[in-house]
């Protein structure tokens, strides 16, 4: 009888286990889904025409974050990309064994990918404010946004290029194809829609990024950028700016602009990676 | 198509080889002058300032006093807090997605969490301004004040929450089947089988969650500065503007100049090495996990 | 480039990394023959055909000894044009392996890659390629189609177009018909008595009665090394090995 107790108690335990595991469930929906509610709710009344394309004067307009944060995406992007895409062809095609060197840029790779985006900031601004002597620029901050996305595009594209399958590859060089040849009119096109998805993935972290930011690219919120150096402000720094200076409400109505820009992208890299994902190499 | 044509291949892939390369060794040199420009620039300075006077209790600049030891300390609190809470609820939703939530709620689920990992942090750090730090002044604080380690541990929690879920539910997936099945046949209850056999199974990827969520606590910065407060003193409470070595860079870089901005970088510098003891252990559970298998 | 494609081996022993898996190895294929190499799986039969082209070039710490000529040159010398050793030795393997284009662009990538650019030399190539395959009264309506929405059958004989249109020599085929169901192999065992009136062909199969039907000559390989090598016929009736007549009676393998 007692061994019968013991048992029922250990199998109540456990089910109250699988309760807590429920309400944990329920608990982190809710926050999750609060953060975008209080998000939305205190920043939609706020989201005008003034915010959005007004200029920046008697009341704070996002006009220069939105031209700043297409500068970073742009300069970081078309930097990171093809030395992403690069590098993951070289890891990818020509290495056929765990080389020194090789190992030595996974790690390279793996640690980049670690490093806390307030110290890719502090680098920043040693090489191109105090080292370059150069001021507070988009350029510098979008330089170096591009390397760290790099880890991001150099692993998605890795994985991409590795589901293409190894048959398609020794298919091209039976046919008297060189490498070059083999990488970009058989692997590359099959892995197009991988890479693509990478490199929107890429330009949703430099959307979401401001750590870097705020120690590269100045947050001017109220000056239009001239150009790549100019001093500038991105989406997210703005948020930042408005919501520790006094004006909740816009940086709630920025963050709603934002987080409709970033889903949006994430959605779009989510489909295009299920569409295209594996489904269309089914061959091998 | 002559021998010529092929020695004009054979450059060509050499080339290209070449520049591939390039590409690839390119984050090995982007990772050497991170520290190089890094400690060349942080480490005199904690040599300059005495090792005492920098991992002092006391930052005060006027005084030429540089000592980081509260921001060591409420880093150290807000990830360790973080951590915890975000560990516990995140573990335990990975768990009720894994076998006890129903299977056709896992997937909708599942691809909700993973958009909310990649919502910018600053969203974050403002859901913890409009709504955390009011309410926890109002209604929880003892002493009127919502700033600090409990908001800025209860935001962080919050965003770290999807990476935990998804790495701990993956490494739970990858845990044969056979295991749960040997252990239902042997009388278990399914409650049982979860928490007795099929979590231990999965622990090294459990683990690796964990020292993933510690690095992106230590590291965030944004989220964290919008709700701490920003007081550089030694943390005693959980209600009390602190200052966090994150948030010492990003306060301070955009207005100091002169040794107190390089006091920044070396605070950089600490920062850097904590990361990258988290990303070793974090590499060596990898290779553990894989091992197992 | 000697009109003779012969294909000569000499003493070929091929190694990966410690392991020796062909030991040996003499034989001479002849032109405009089919040549059929049959033994256990994993024989060498697959490596040895690969060994023809230098597929094997991709595989690490693969090392080759011996002398193998083709069409009288010896196709590991210094300076040897791989990839035109390639275009000039096709190669057929066990999986469809189409490219994810068009039908067309599939059979026009290896012209194309040797430097052929005009529209109208291409649709030449293209057709003869597939007339060649028996694929153009089925395909010539979707040319433009992705070659993945052909059936397998209709893959595997657009890769035998694909291997054609580099106007090859020599065709190594790896177990072409395995992956295929009995109508499409049918399809395919008698596109190659049609080929083999201009190509040398080195087929690998599992299939003792394919062997008897369309070569030649057979080459049966054991653990690395060509037990035996003759007319197909003799082979099949009277082997003259106690090991081949095991195999092809089934005792084994």
């Amino acid at each position: 009888m007692g061994k019968d107790n013991a048992h029922k108690r250990e199998i109540l335990i456990y089910a109250a286990c699988k309760f807590a595991s429920l309400a944990a469930l329920f608990i982190c929906i809710i926050a999750l889904v609060a953060v975008i509610a209080f998000v939305a709710i205190r920043g939609l009344p706020y989201i005008s025409m003034q915010l959005i394309f007004g200029d920046y004067g008697k009341y704070p307009s996002i006009k220069p974050a939105l031209l700043g944060t297409l500068y970073l995406i742009a300069i970081s992007v078309s930097i990171a990309a093809p030395i992403g895409i690069g590098s993951a062809i070289f890891l990818t095609e020509y290495t056929k064994s765990n080389s020194r060197l090789v190992k030595s840029i996974r790690i390279a790779v793996e640690t980049l990918a670690g490093i806390p985006s307030i110290v890719y900031g502090i680098f920043g601004y040693l090489v191109f404010v105090v080292a370059l002597k150069y001021r507070y620029s988009l350029i510098g901050g979008g330089i170096t946004l591009s390397i760290m996305i790099l880890p991001v595009i150099v692993r998605s594209t890795e994985e991409s290029l590795l589901s293409v399958p190894r048959s398609l590859r020794e298919g091209s060089f039976a046919l008297g194809s060189s490498m070059v040849r083999t990488i970009f009119s058989v692997v590359l096109p099959c892995a197009a829609s991988g890479i693509v998805t990478s490199l929107i993935l890429a330009i949703g972290r430099v959307m979401s990024e401001s750590a870097v930011l705020i120690l590269t690219i100045g947050m001017v919120v109220n000056k239009v950028p001239k150009g790549f150096s100019s001093p500038g402000t991105s989406l997210a720094l703005d948020v930042y700016y408005f919501g520790s200076h006094g004006y909740p409400n816009e940086a709630a109505a920025t963050g709603v602009v934002l987080l409709v820009l970033v889903v949006t992208i994430n959605i779009i890299a989510t489909v295009l990676g299920k569409k295209y994902g594996k489904g269309d190499l089914a061959n091998e | 198509m002559t021998g010529k044509a092929y020695q004009y291949i054979k450059a060509r892939d050499a080339v290209m080889r070449g520049i591939f390369l390039f590409c690839a060794a390119f984050s090995i040199l982007a990772l050497s002058c991170i520290c190089v420009f890094l400690f060349a620039n942080g480490l005199p300075f904690i040599a300059k300032t005495g090792i005492s006077n920098f991992f002092g209790r006391k930052w005060h600049l006027s005084s030429g006093a540089y000592g980081i030891l509260s921001m060591i300390a409420a880093s150290f609190y807000v990830t360790a807090l973080s951590t915890a809470i975000g560990v516990v609820i995140g573990l335990l939703t990975a768990i009720s997605l894994y076998k006890f939530c129903p299977q056709k709620a896992v997937g909708p689920i599942r691809q909700m969490i993973n958009l909310l990992a990649g919502i910018p942090s600053v969203i974050y750090g403002l859901f913890g301004l409009i709504v955390i730090v009011p309410y926890l002044r109002d209604h929880v604080s003892p002493n009127g004040i919502g700033y600090g380690i409990l908001s800025a541990s209860l935001v962080l929690a919050v965003m770290v929450l999807p990476t935990i879920v998804s790495v701990s539910l993956d490494s739970l997936n990858a845990v044969p089947g056979s295991y749960y099945e040997g252990a239902l046949a042997l009388g278990a209850t399914k409650e049982q089988s979860v928490f007795k056999v099929m979590l231990p199974a999965a622990k090294s990827g459990v683990l690796a969650a964990v020292v993933l969520s510690i690095g992106r606590a230590l590291g965030e910065t944004m989220a964290v500065i919008m709700v701490i407060g920003g007081s550089p003193v030694m943390p005693k409470s959980l209600f009390q503007s602190v200052r966090t070595l994150t948030a010492n860079i990003a306060m301070g870089a955009t207005e100091l100049s002169g040794d107190a901005a390089t006091a920044l970088v070396a605070t950089g510098v600490v920062l850097f090495f904590f990361t990258m003891l988290l990303n070793i252990s974090f590499s060596l559970l990898k290779g553990e996990a894989n091992g197992e298998r | 480039m000697n009109e003779q494609y012969n294909i000569t081996v000499k003493n070929c022993d091929l190694h990966y990394g410690d392991f020796q898996a062909l030991k040996g190895i003499n034989i001479d294929i002849l032109e405009r023959e089919v040549t059929a190499l049959i033994g256990p799986s994993g024989c060498g039969k697959s490596t040895f055909i690969k060994m023809l082209n230098r597929m094997n070039d991709l595989v690490e710490n693969c090392r080759i000894t011996g002398e193998i000529m083709i069409g009288g040159q010896d196709i590991y010398a210094k300076g040897t044009d791989v990839t035109l050793l390639r275009k000039n030795v096709g190669m057929v393997f066990q999986k469809p392996n189409p490219f994810p284009m068009s039908i067309y662009d599939n059979i026009a990538f290896a012209p194309r890659t040797f430097g052929i650019k005009k529209k109208a030399e291409l649709d030449g190539i293209v057709e003869q390629s597939l007339k060649q395959a028996g694929l153009w009264d089925e395909a010539r309506d979707r040319l433009r189609k992705s070659a993945l929405s052909l059936s397998g059958g209709q893959q595997q004989r657009l890769c035998i177009a694909r291997a054609l249109a580099a106007d090859p020599k020599i065709l190594l085929m790896d177990e072409p018909t395995s992956a295929l169901d009995p109508i499409s192999t049918g399809k395919i065992e008698d596109l190659l008595s049609e080929l083999k009136k201009d190509y040398t062909i080195v087929i690998v199969t599992h299939n003792m009665q394919q062997a008897t039907r369309i070569s030649d000559k057979t080459a049966f390989f054991l653990l690395g090394e060509i037990i035996e090598f003759g007319v197909t016929e003799s082979i099949f009736s009277l082997p003259k090995d106690k090991r081949t007549e095991n195999y092809i009676t089934g005792r084994f393998g």
